[in-house]
């Protein structure tokens, strides 16, 4: 019953993965920008939710409310400012672009936070659990942030299907200059997407932060954003859903792989991502799409 | 600024100009096109016709001069306040959104270039899918379309996005005669709607037997100006497609032999007898 548990647990640390890679997915999608601060917008979330907790003495979880709408403009600024900037330069800026914005967030996290660890305080809702027979013990935290995963990667999903500015969305990531000719407004429709994009990357990090310690290199030090980018590619560049299946099985394998040897539990994921891009380059949803 | 003098009169260039390099496309072009106008435009190939579509809609900006629309002064507006304020416009190359179905796609121009609400936008959209014949495709996949029904949607949704000014570029390119027929029909309807139309062709059968005011650009200049007829009997005209001093008896050995002058299809336009013998 163990690999049971170990698949169950191995499905809710893919929820934080496709939580976390829902973001990247989104502005690749659209802009084709690879956000290398990825990972560090995710961590000033979360330590912007430790100093609104401090600043409101609200309860730690709540402070997600607060944070998410303030991240979506913040995306929306960044994206009419500096990413638009860069992406009129090339590709190549805005990876290089996006990379300094890293360095330039962590140093200055470290600046005023200092290089200390620290955690989100939820109380107890981050460590109760309950349990399903006397092998699978499911944590709270663990289900919601799954939960909260499907729920965004799938309402995305659905949005961008089926929404006037969903449709719109496609249609500017499509061909950005024929949506001008339908009188679309691409600038806007970008800063659109960015604002979605870091509202869930908001989310992520204050995810994150609930569900372990942080420090002001962990956007890039730790594993984050190389298992978001993994997420991403397995599941297939552009489909939301498929991040969430890629997040979800790259999670399964790390957790069964860690039950393989403790030190597996990595590269058991980077086979697996191995194995997707030599076999199915377009990820796990790929065929489904170019059908 | 000064408004347009005569009332009539959508759209004016003033004094365009625009260069790459050492490459002149407009050289002080001036153009008037009346409201409810058919101009066609003809030119050799590289004579700059998509490059004056290009400053008209709003792609491209000129390096000096002025575009006018219904007296506005739209020089600094880029395409989608263009697209708005009715310039619509056509690419030579089709380009749907790929993944989109047909109606998303003219959906899409309904809501944003016409400022359509939900019930409005989908009933225009099926109305300019209905016009340019396309009813039949429209939950299909705009990618999976062939050559003339991307060309129709294109033109669809340059539609849809109720333009005052339409802009065709080369919208029966690659086609065959029946089907360069059809969308002459098309264009024709939407011109009897009191639609302005520029119209860039190579296909000069299709566009002088449809248009009511041809210009010929060459050099980065209008070298003609006037109906169709008068416009490709002219000598200057003549030169540029057949190059200098090649007389008429060239052109006909040259259409004889089915060849393609000057990116001008001379067999087309001597088999109808546009061309003048």
């Amino acid at each position: 019953m163990t690999w049971v548990n170990d698949i169950v647990q191995g499905v809710m640390l893919g929820g934080l993965y496709a939580l976390f890679a829902c973001g990247l997915s989104l502005l690749f999608g659209v802009m084709k920008v690879i956000n290398l601060a990825h990972g560090d917008l995710a961590i000033v979330a979360a330590y912007g939710a430790v100093g609104i907790v401090a600043l409101t003495h609200m309860p730690g979880a709540w402070s997600v409310l607060l944070a998410v709408p303030i991240f979506a403009v913040v995306g929306y600024l960044v994206q009419r400012t500096l990413i638009q900037a860069s992406l009129n330069r090339g590709v190549l800026t805005t990876l290089l672009v996006t990379f300094g914005l890293s360095v330039v967030i962590e140093n200055a996290l470290q600046q005023f936070w200092s290089a200390n660890a620290r955690t989100l305080q939820i109380g107890a809702l981050a460590t109760d659990h309950f349990n399903i027979g006397s092998q699978i013990s499911i944590g709270y935290l663990d289900l919601v942030i799954l939960i909260a995963a499907v729920a965004v990667l799938l309402g995305l999903q659905y949005y961008l299907s089926y929404s006037k500015q969903g449709r719109l969305i496609r249609a500017v990531a499509d061909d950005r200059e024929a949506a001008q000719l339908c009188g679309a407004d691409y600038r806007h429709i970008f800063g659109i997407a960015a604002a979605i994009a870091f509202g869930t990357v908001a989310l992520a990090g204050t995810a994150y932060g609930m569900y372990t310690s942080f420090y002001p290199s962990s956007g890039s030090s730790g594993f984050l954003v190389l298992f978001a980018f993994e997420a991403v590619v397995i599941g297939g560049l552009g489909s939301l859903w498929g991040t969430l299946l890629g997040g979800i099985a790259l999670g399964v394998v790390q957790s069964i792989g860690g039950q393989i040897g403790s030190t597996d539990q990595v590269i058991a994921g980077q086979l697996l991502f191995l194995v997707v891009l030599a076999a199915m380059p377009q990820g796990i949803t790929g065929f489904r799409r170019a059908a | 600024m000064p408004s347009s003098s005569s009332g009539a009169t959508l759209l004016e260039l003033d004094g365009i100009t625009k260069s790459f390099g050492r490459v002149v496309v407009a050289d002080d072009l001036s153009l008037g096109v009346s409201a409810g106008d058919l101009v066609g435009i003809v030119g050799p190939n590289g004579a700059g016709k998509t490059s004056v579509f290009s400053i008209i809609s709003g792609d491209l900006s000129p390096d000096s001069g002025q575009v006018r629309l219904g007296g506005e002064v739209v020089t600094g507006l880029d395409a989608a306040a263009r697209c708005r304020r009715g310039i619509g416009r056509t690419y030579q190359v089709p380009r749907p959104f790929g993944a989109m179905t047909v109606f998303e796609n003219v959906l899409v121009a309904a809501q944003q270039g016409a400022r359509m609400h939900r019930r409005a936008s989908y009933a225009w959209a099926s109305a300019v899918l209905d016009l340019t014949g396309l009813a039949t495709e429209a939950n299909g996949l705009a990618g999976n379309l062939g050559l003339l029904q991307r060309k129709r949607l294109e033109l669809a949704r340059a539609l849809a996005t109720r333009p005052q000014l339409l802009l065709l570029d080369e919208v029966a390119g690659g086609l065959t005669d029946p089907e360069v027929a059809q969308l002459a029909e098309i264009v024709a309807i939407v011109s009897a709607d009191g639609i302005a139309i520029i119209w860039i062709e190579h296909v000069v059968r299709a566009l002088a037997s449809s248009v009511r005011r041809l210009l010929c650009l060459a050099g980065g200049k209008f070298i003609a100006d006037g109906p169709p007829a008068a416009v490709l009997a002219d000598p200057a005209v003549r030169e540029v497609f057949l190059g200098t001093g090649v007389r008429s008896q060239a052109g006909d050995a040259a259409a004889a032999a089915g060849l393609a002058v000057e990116g001008l299809r001379v067999d087309d336009a001597a088999d109808n007898g546009t061309w003048p013998a």
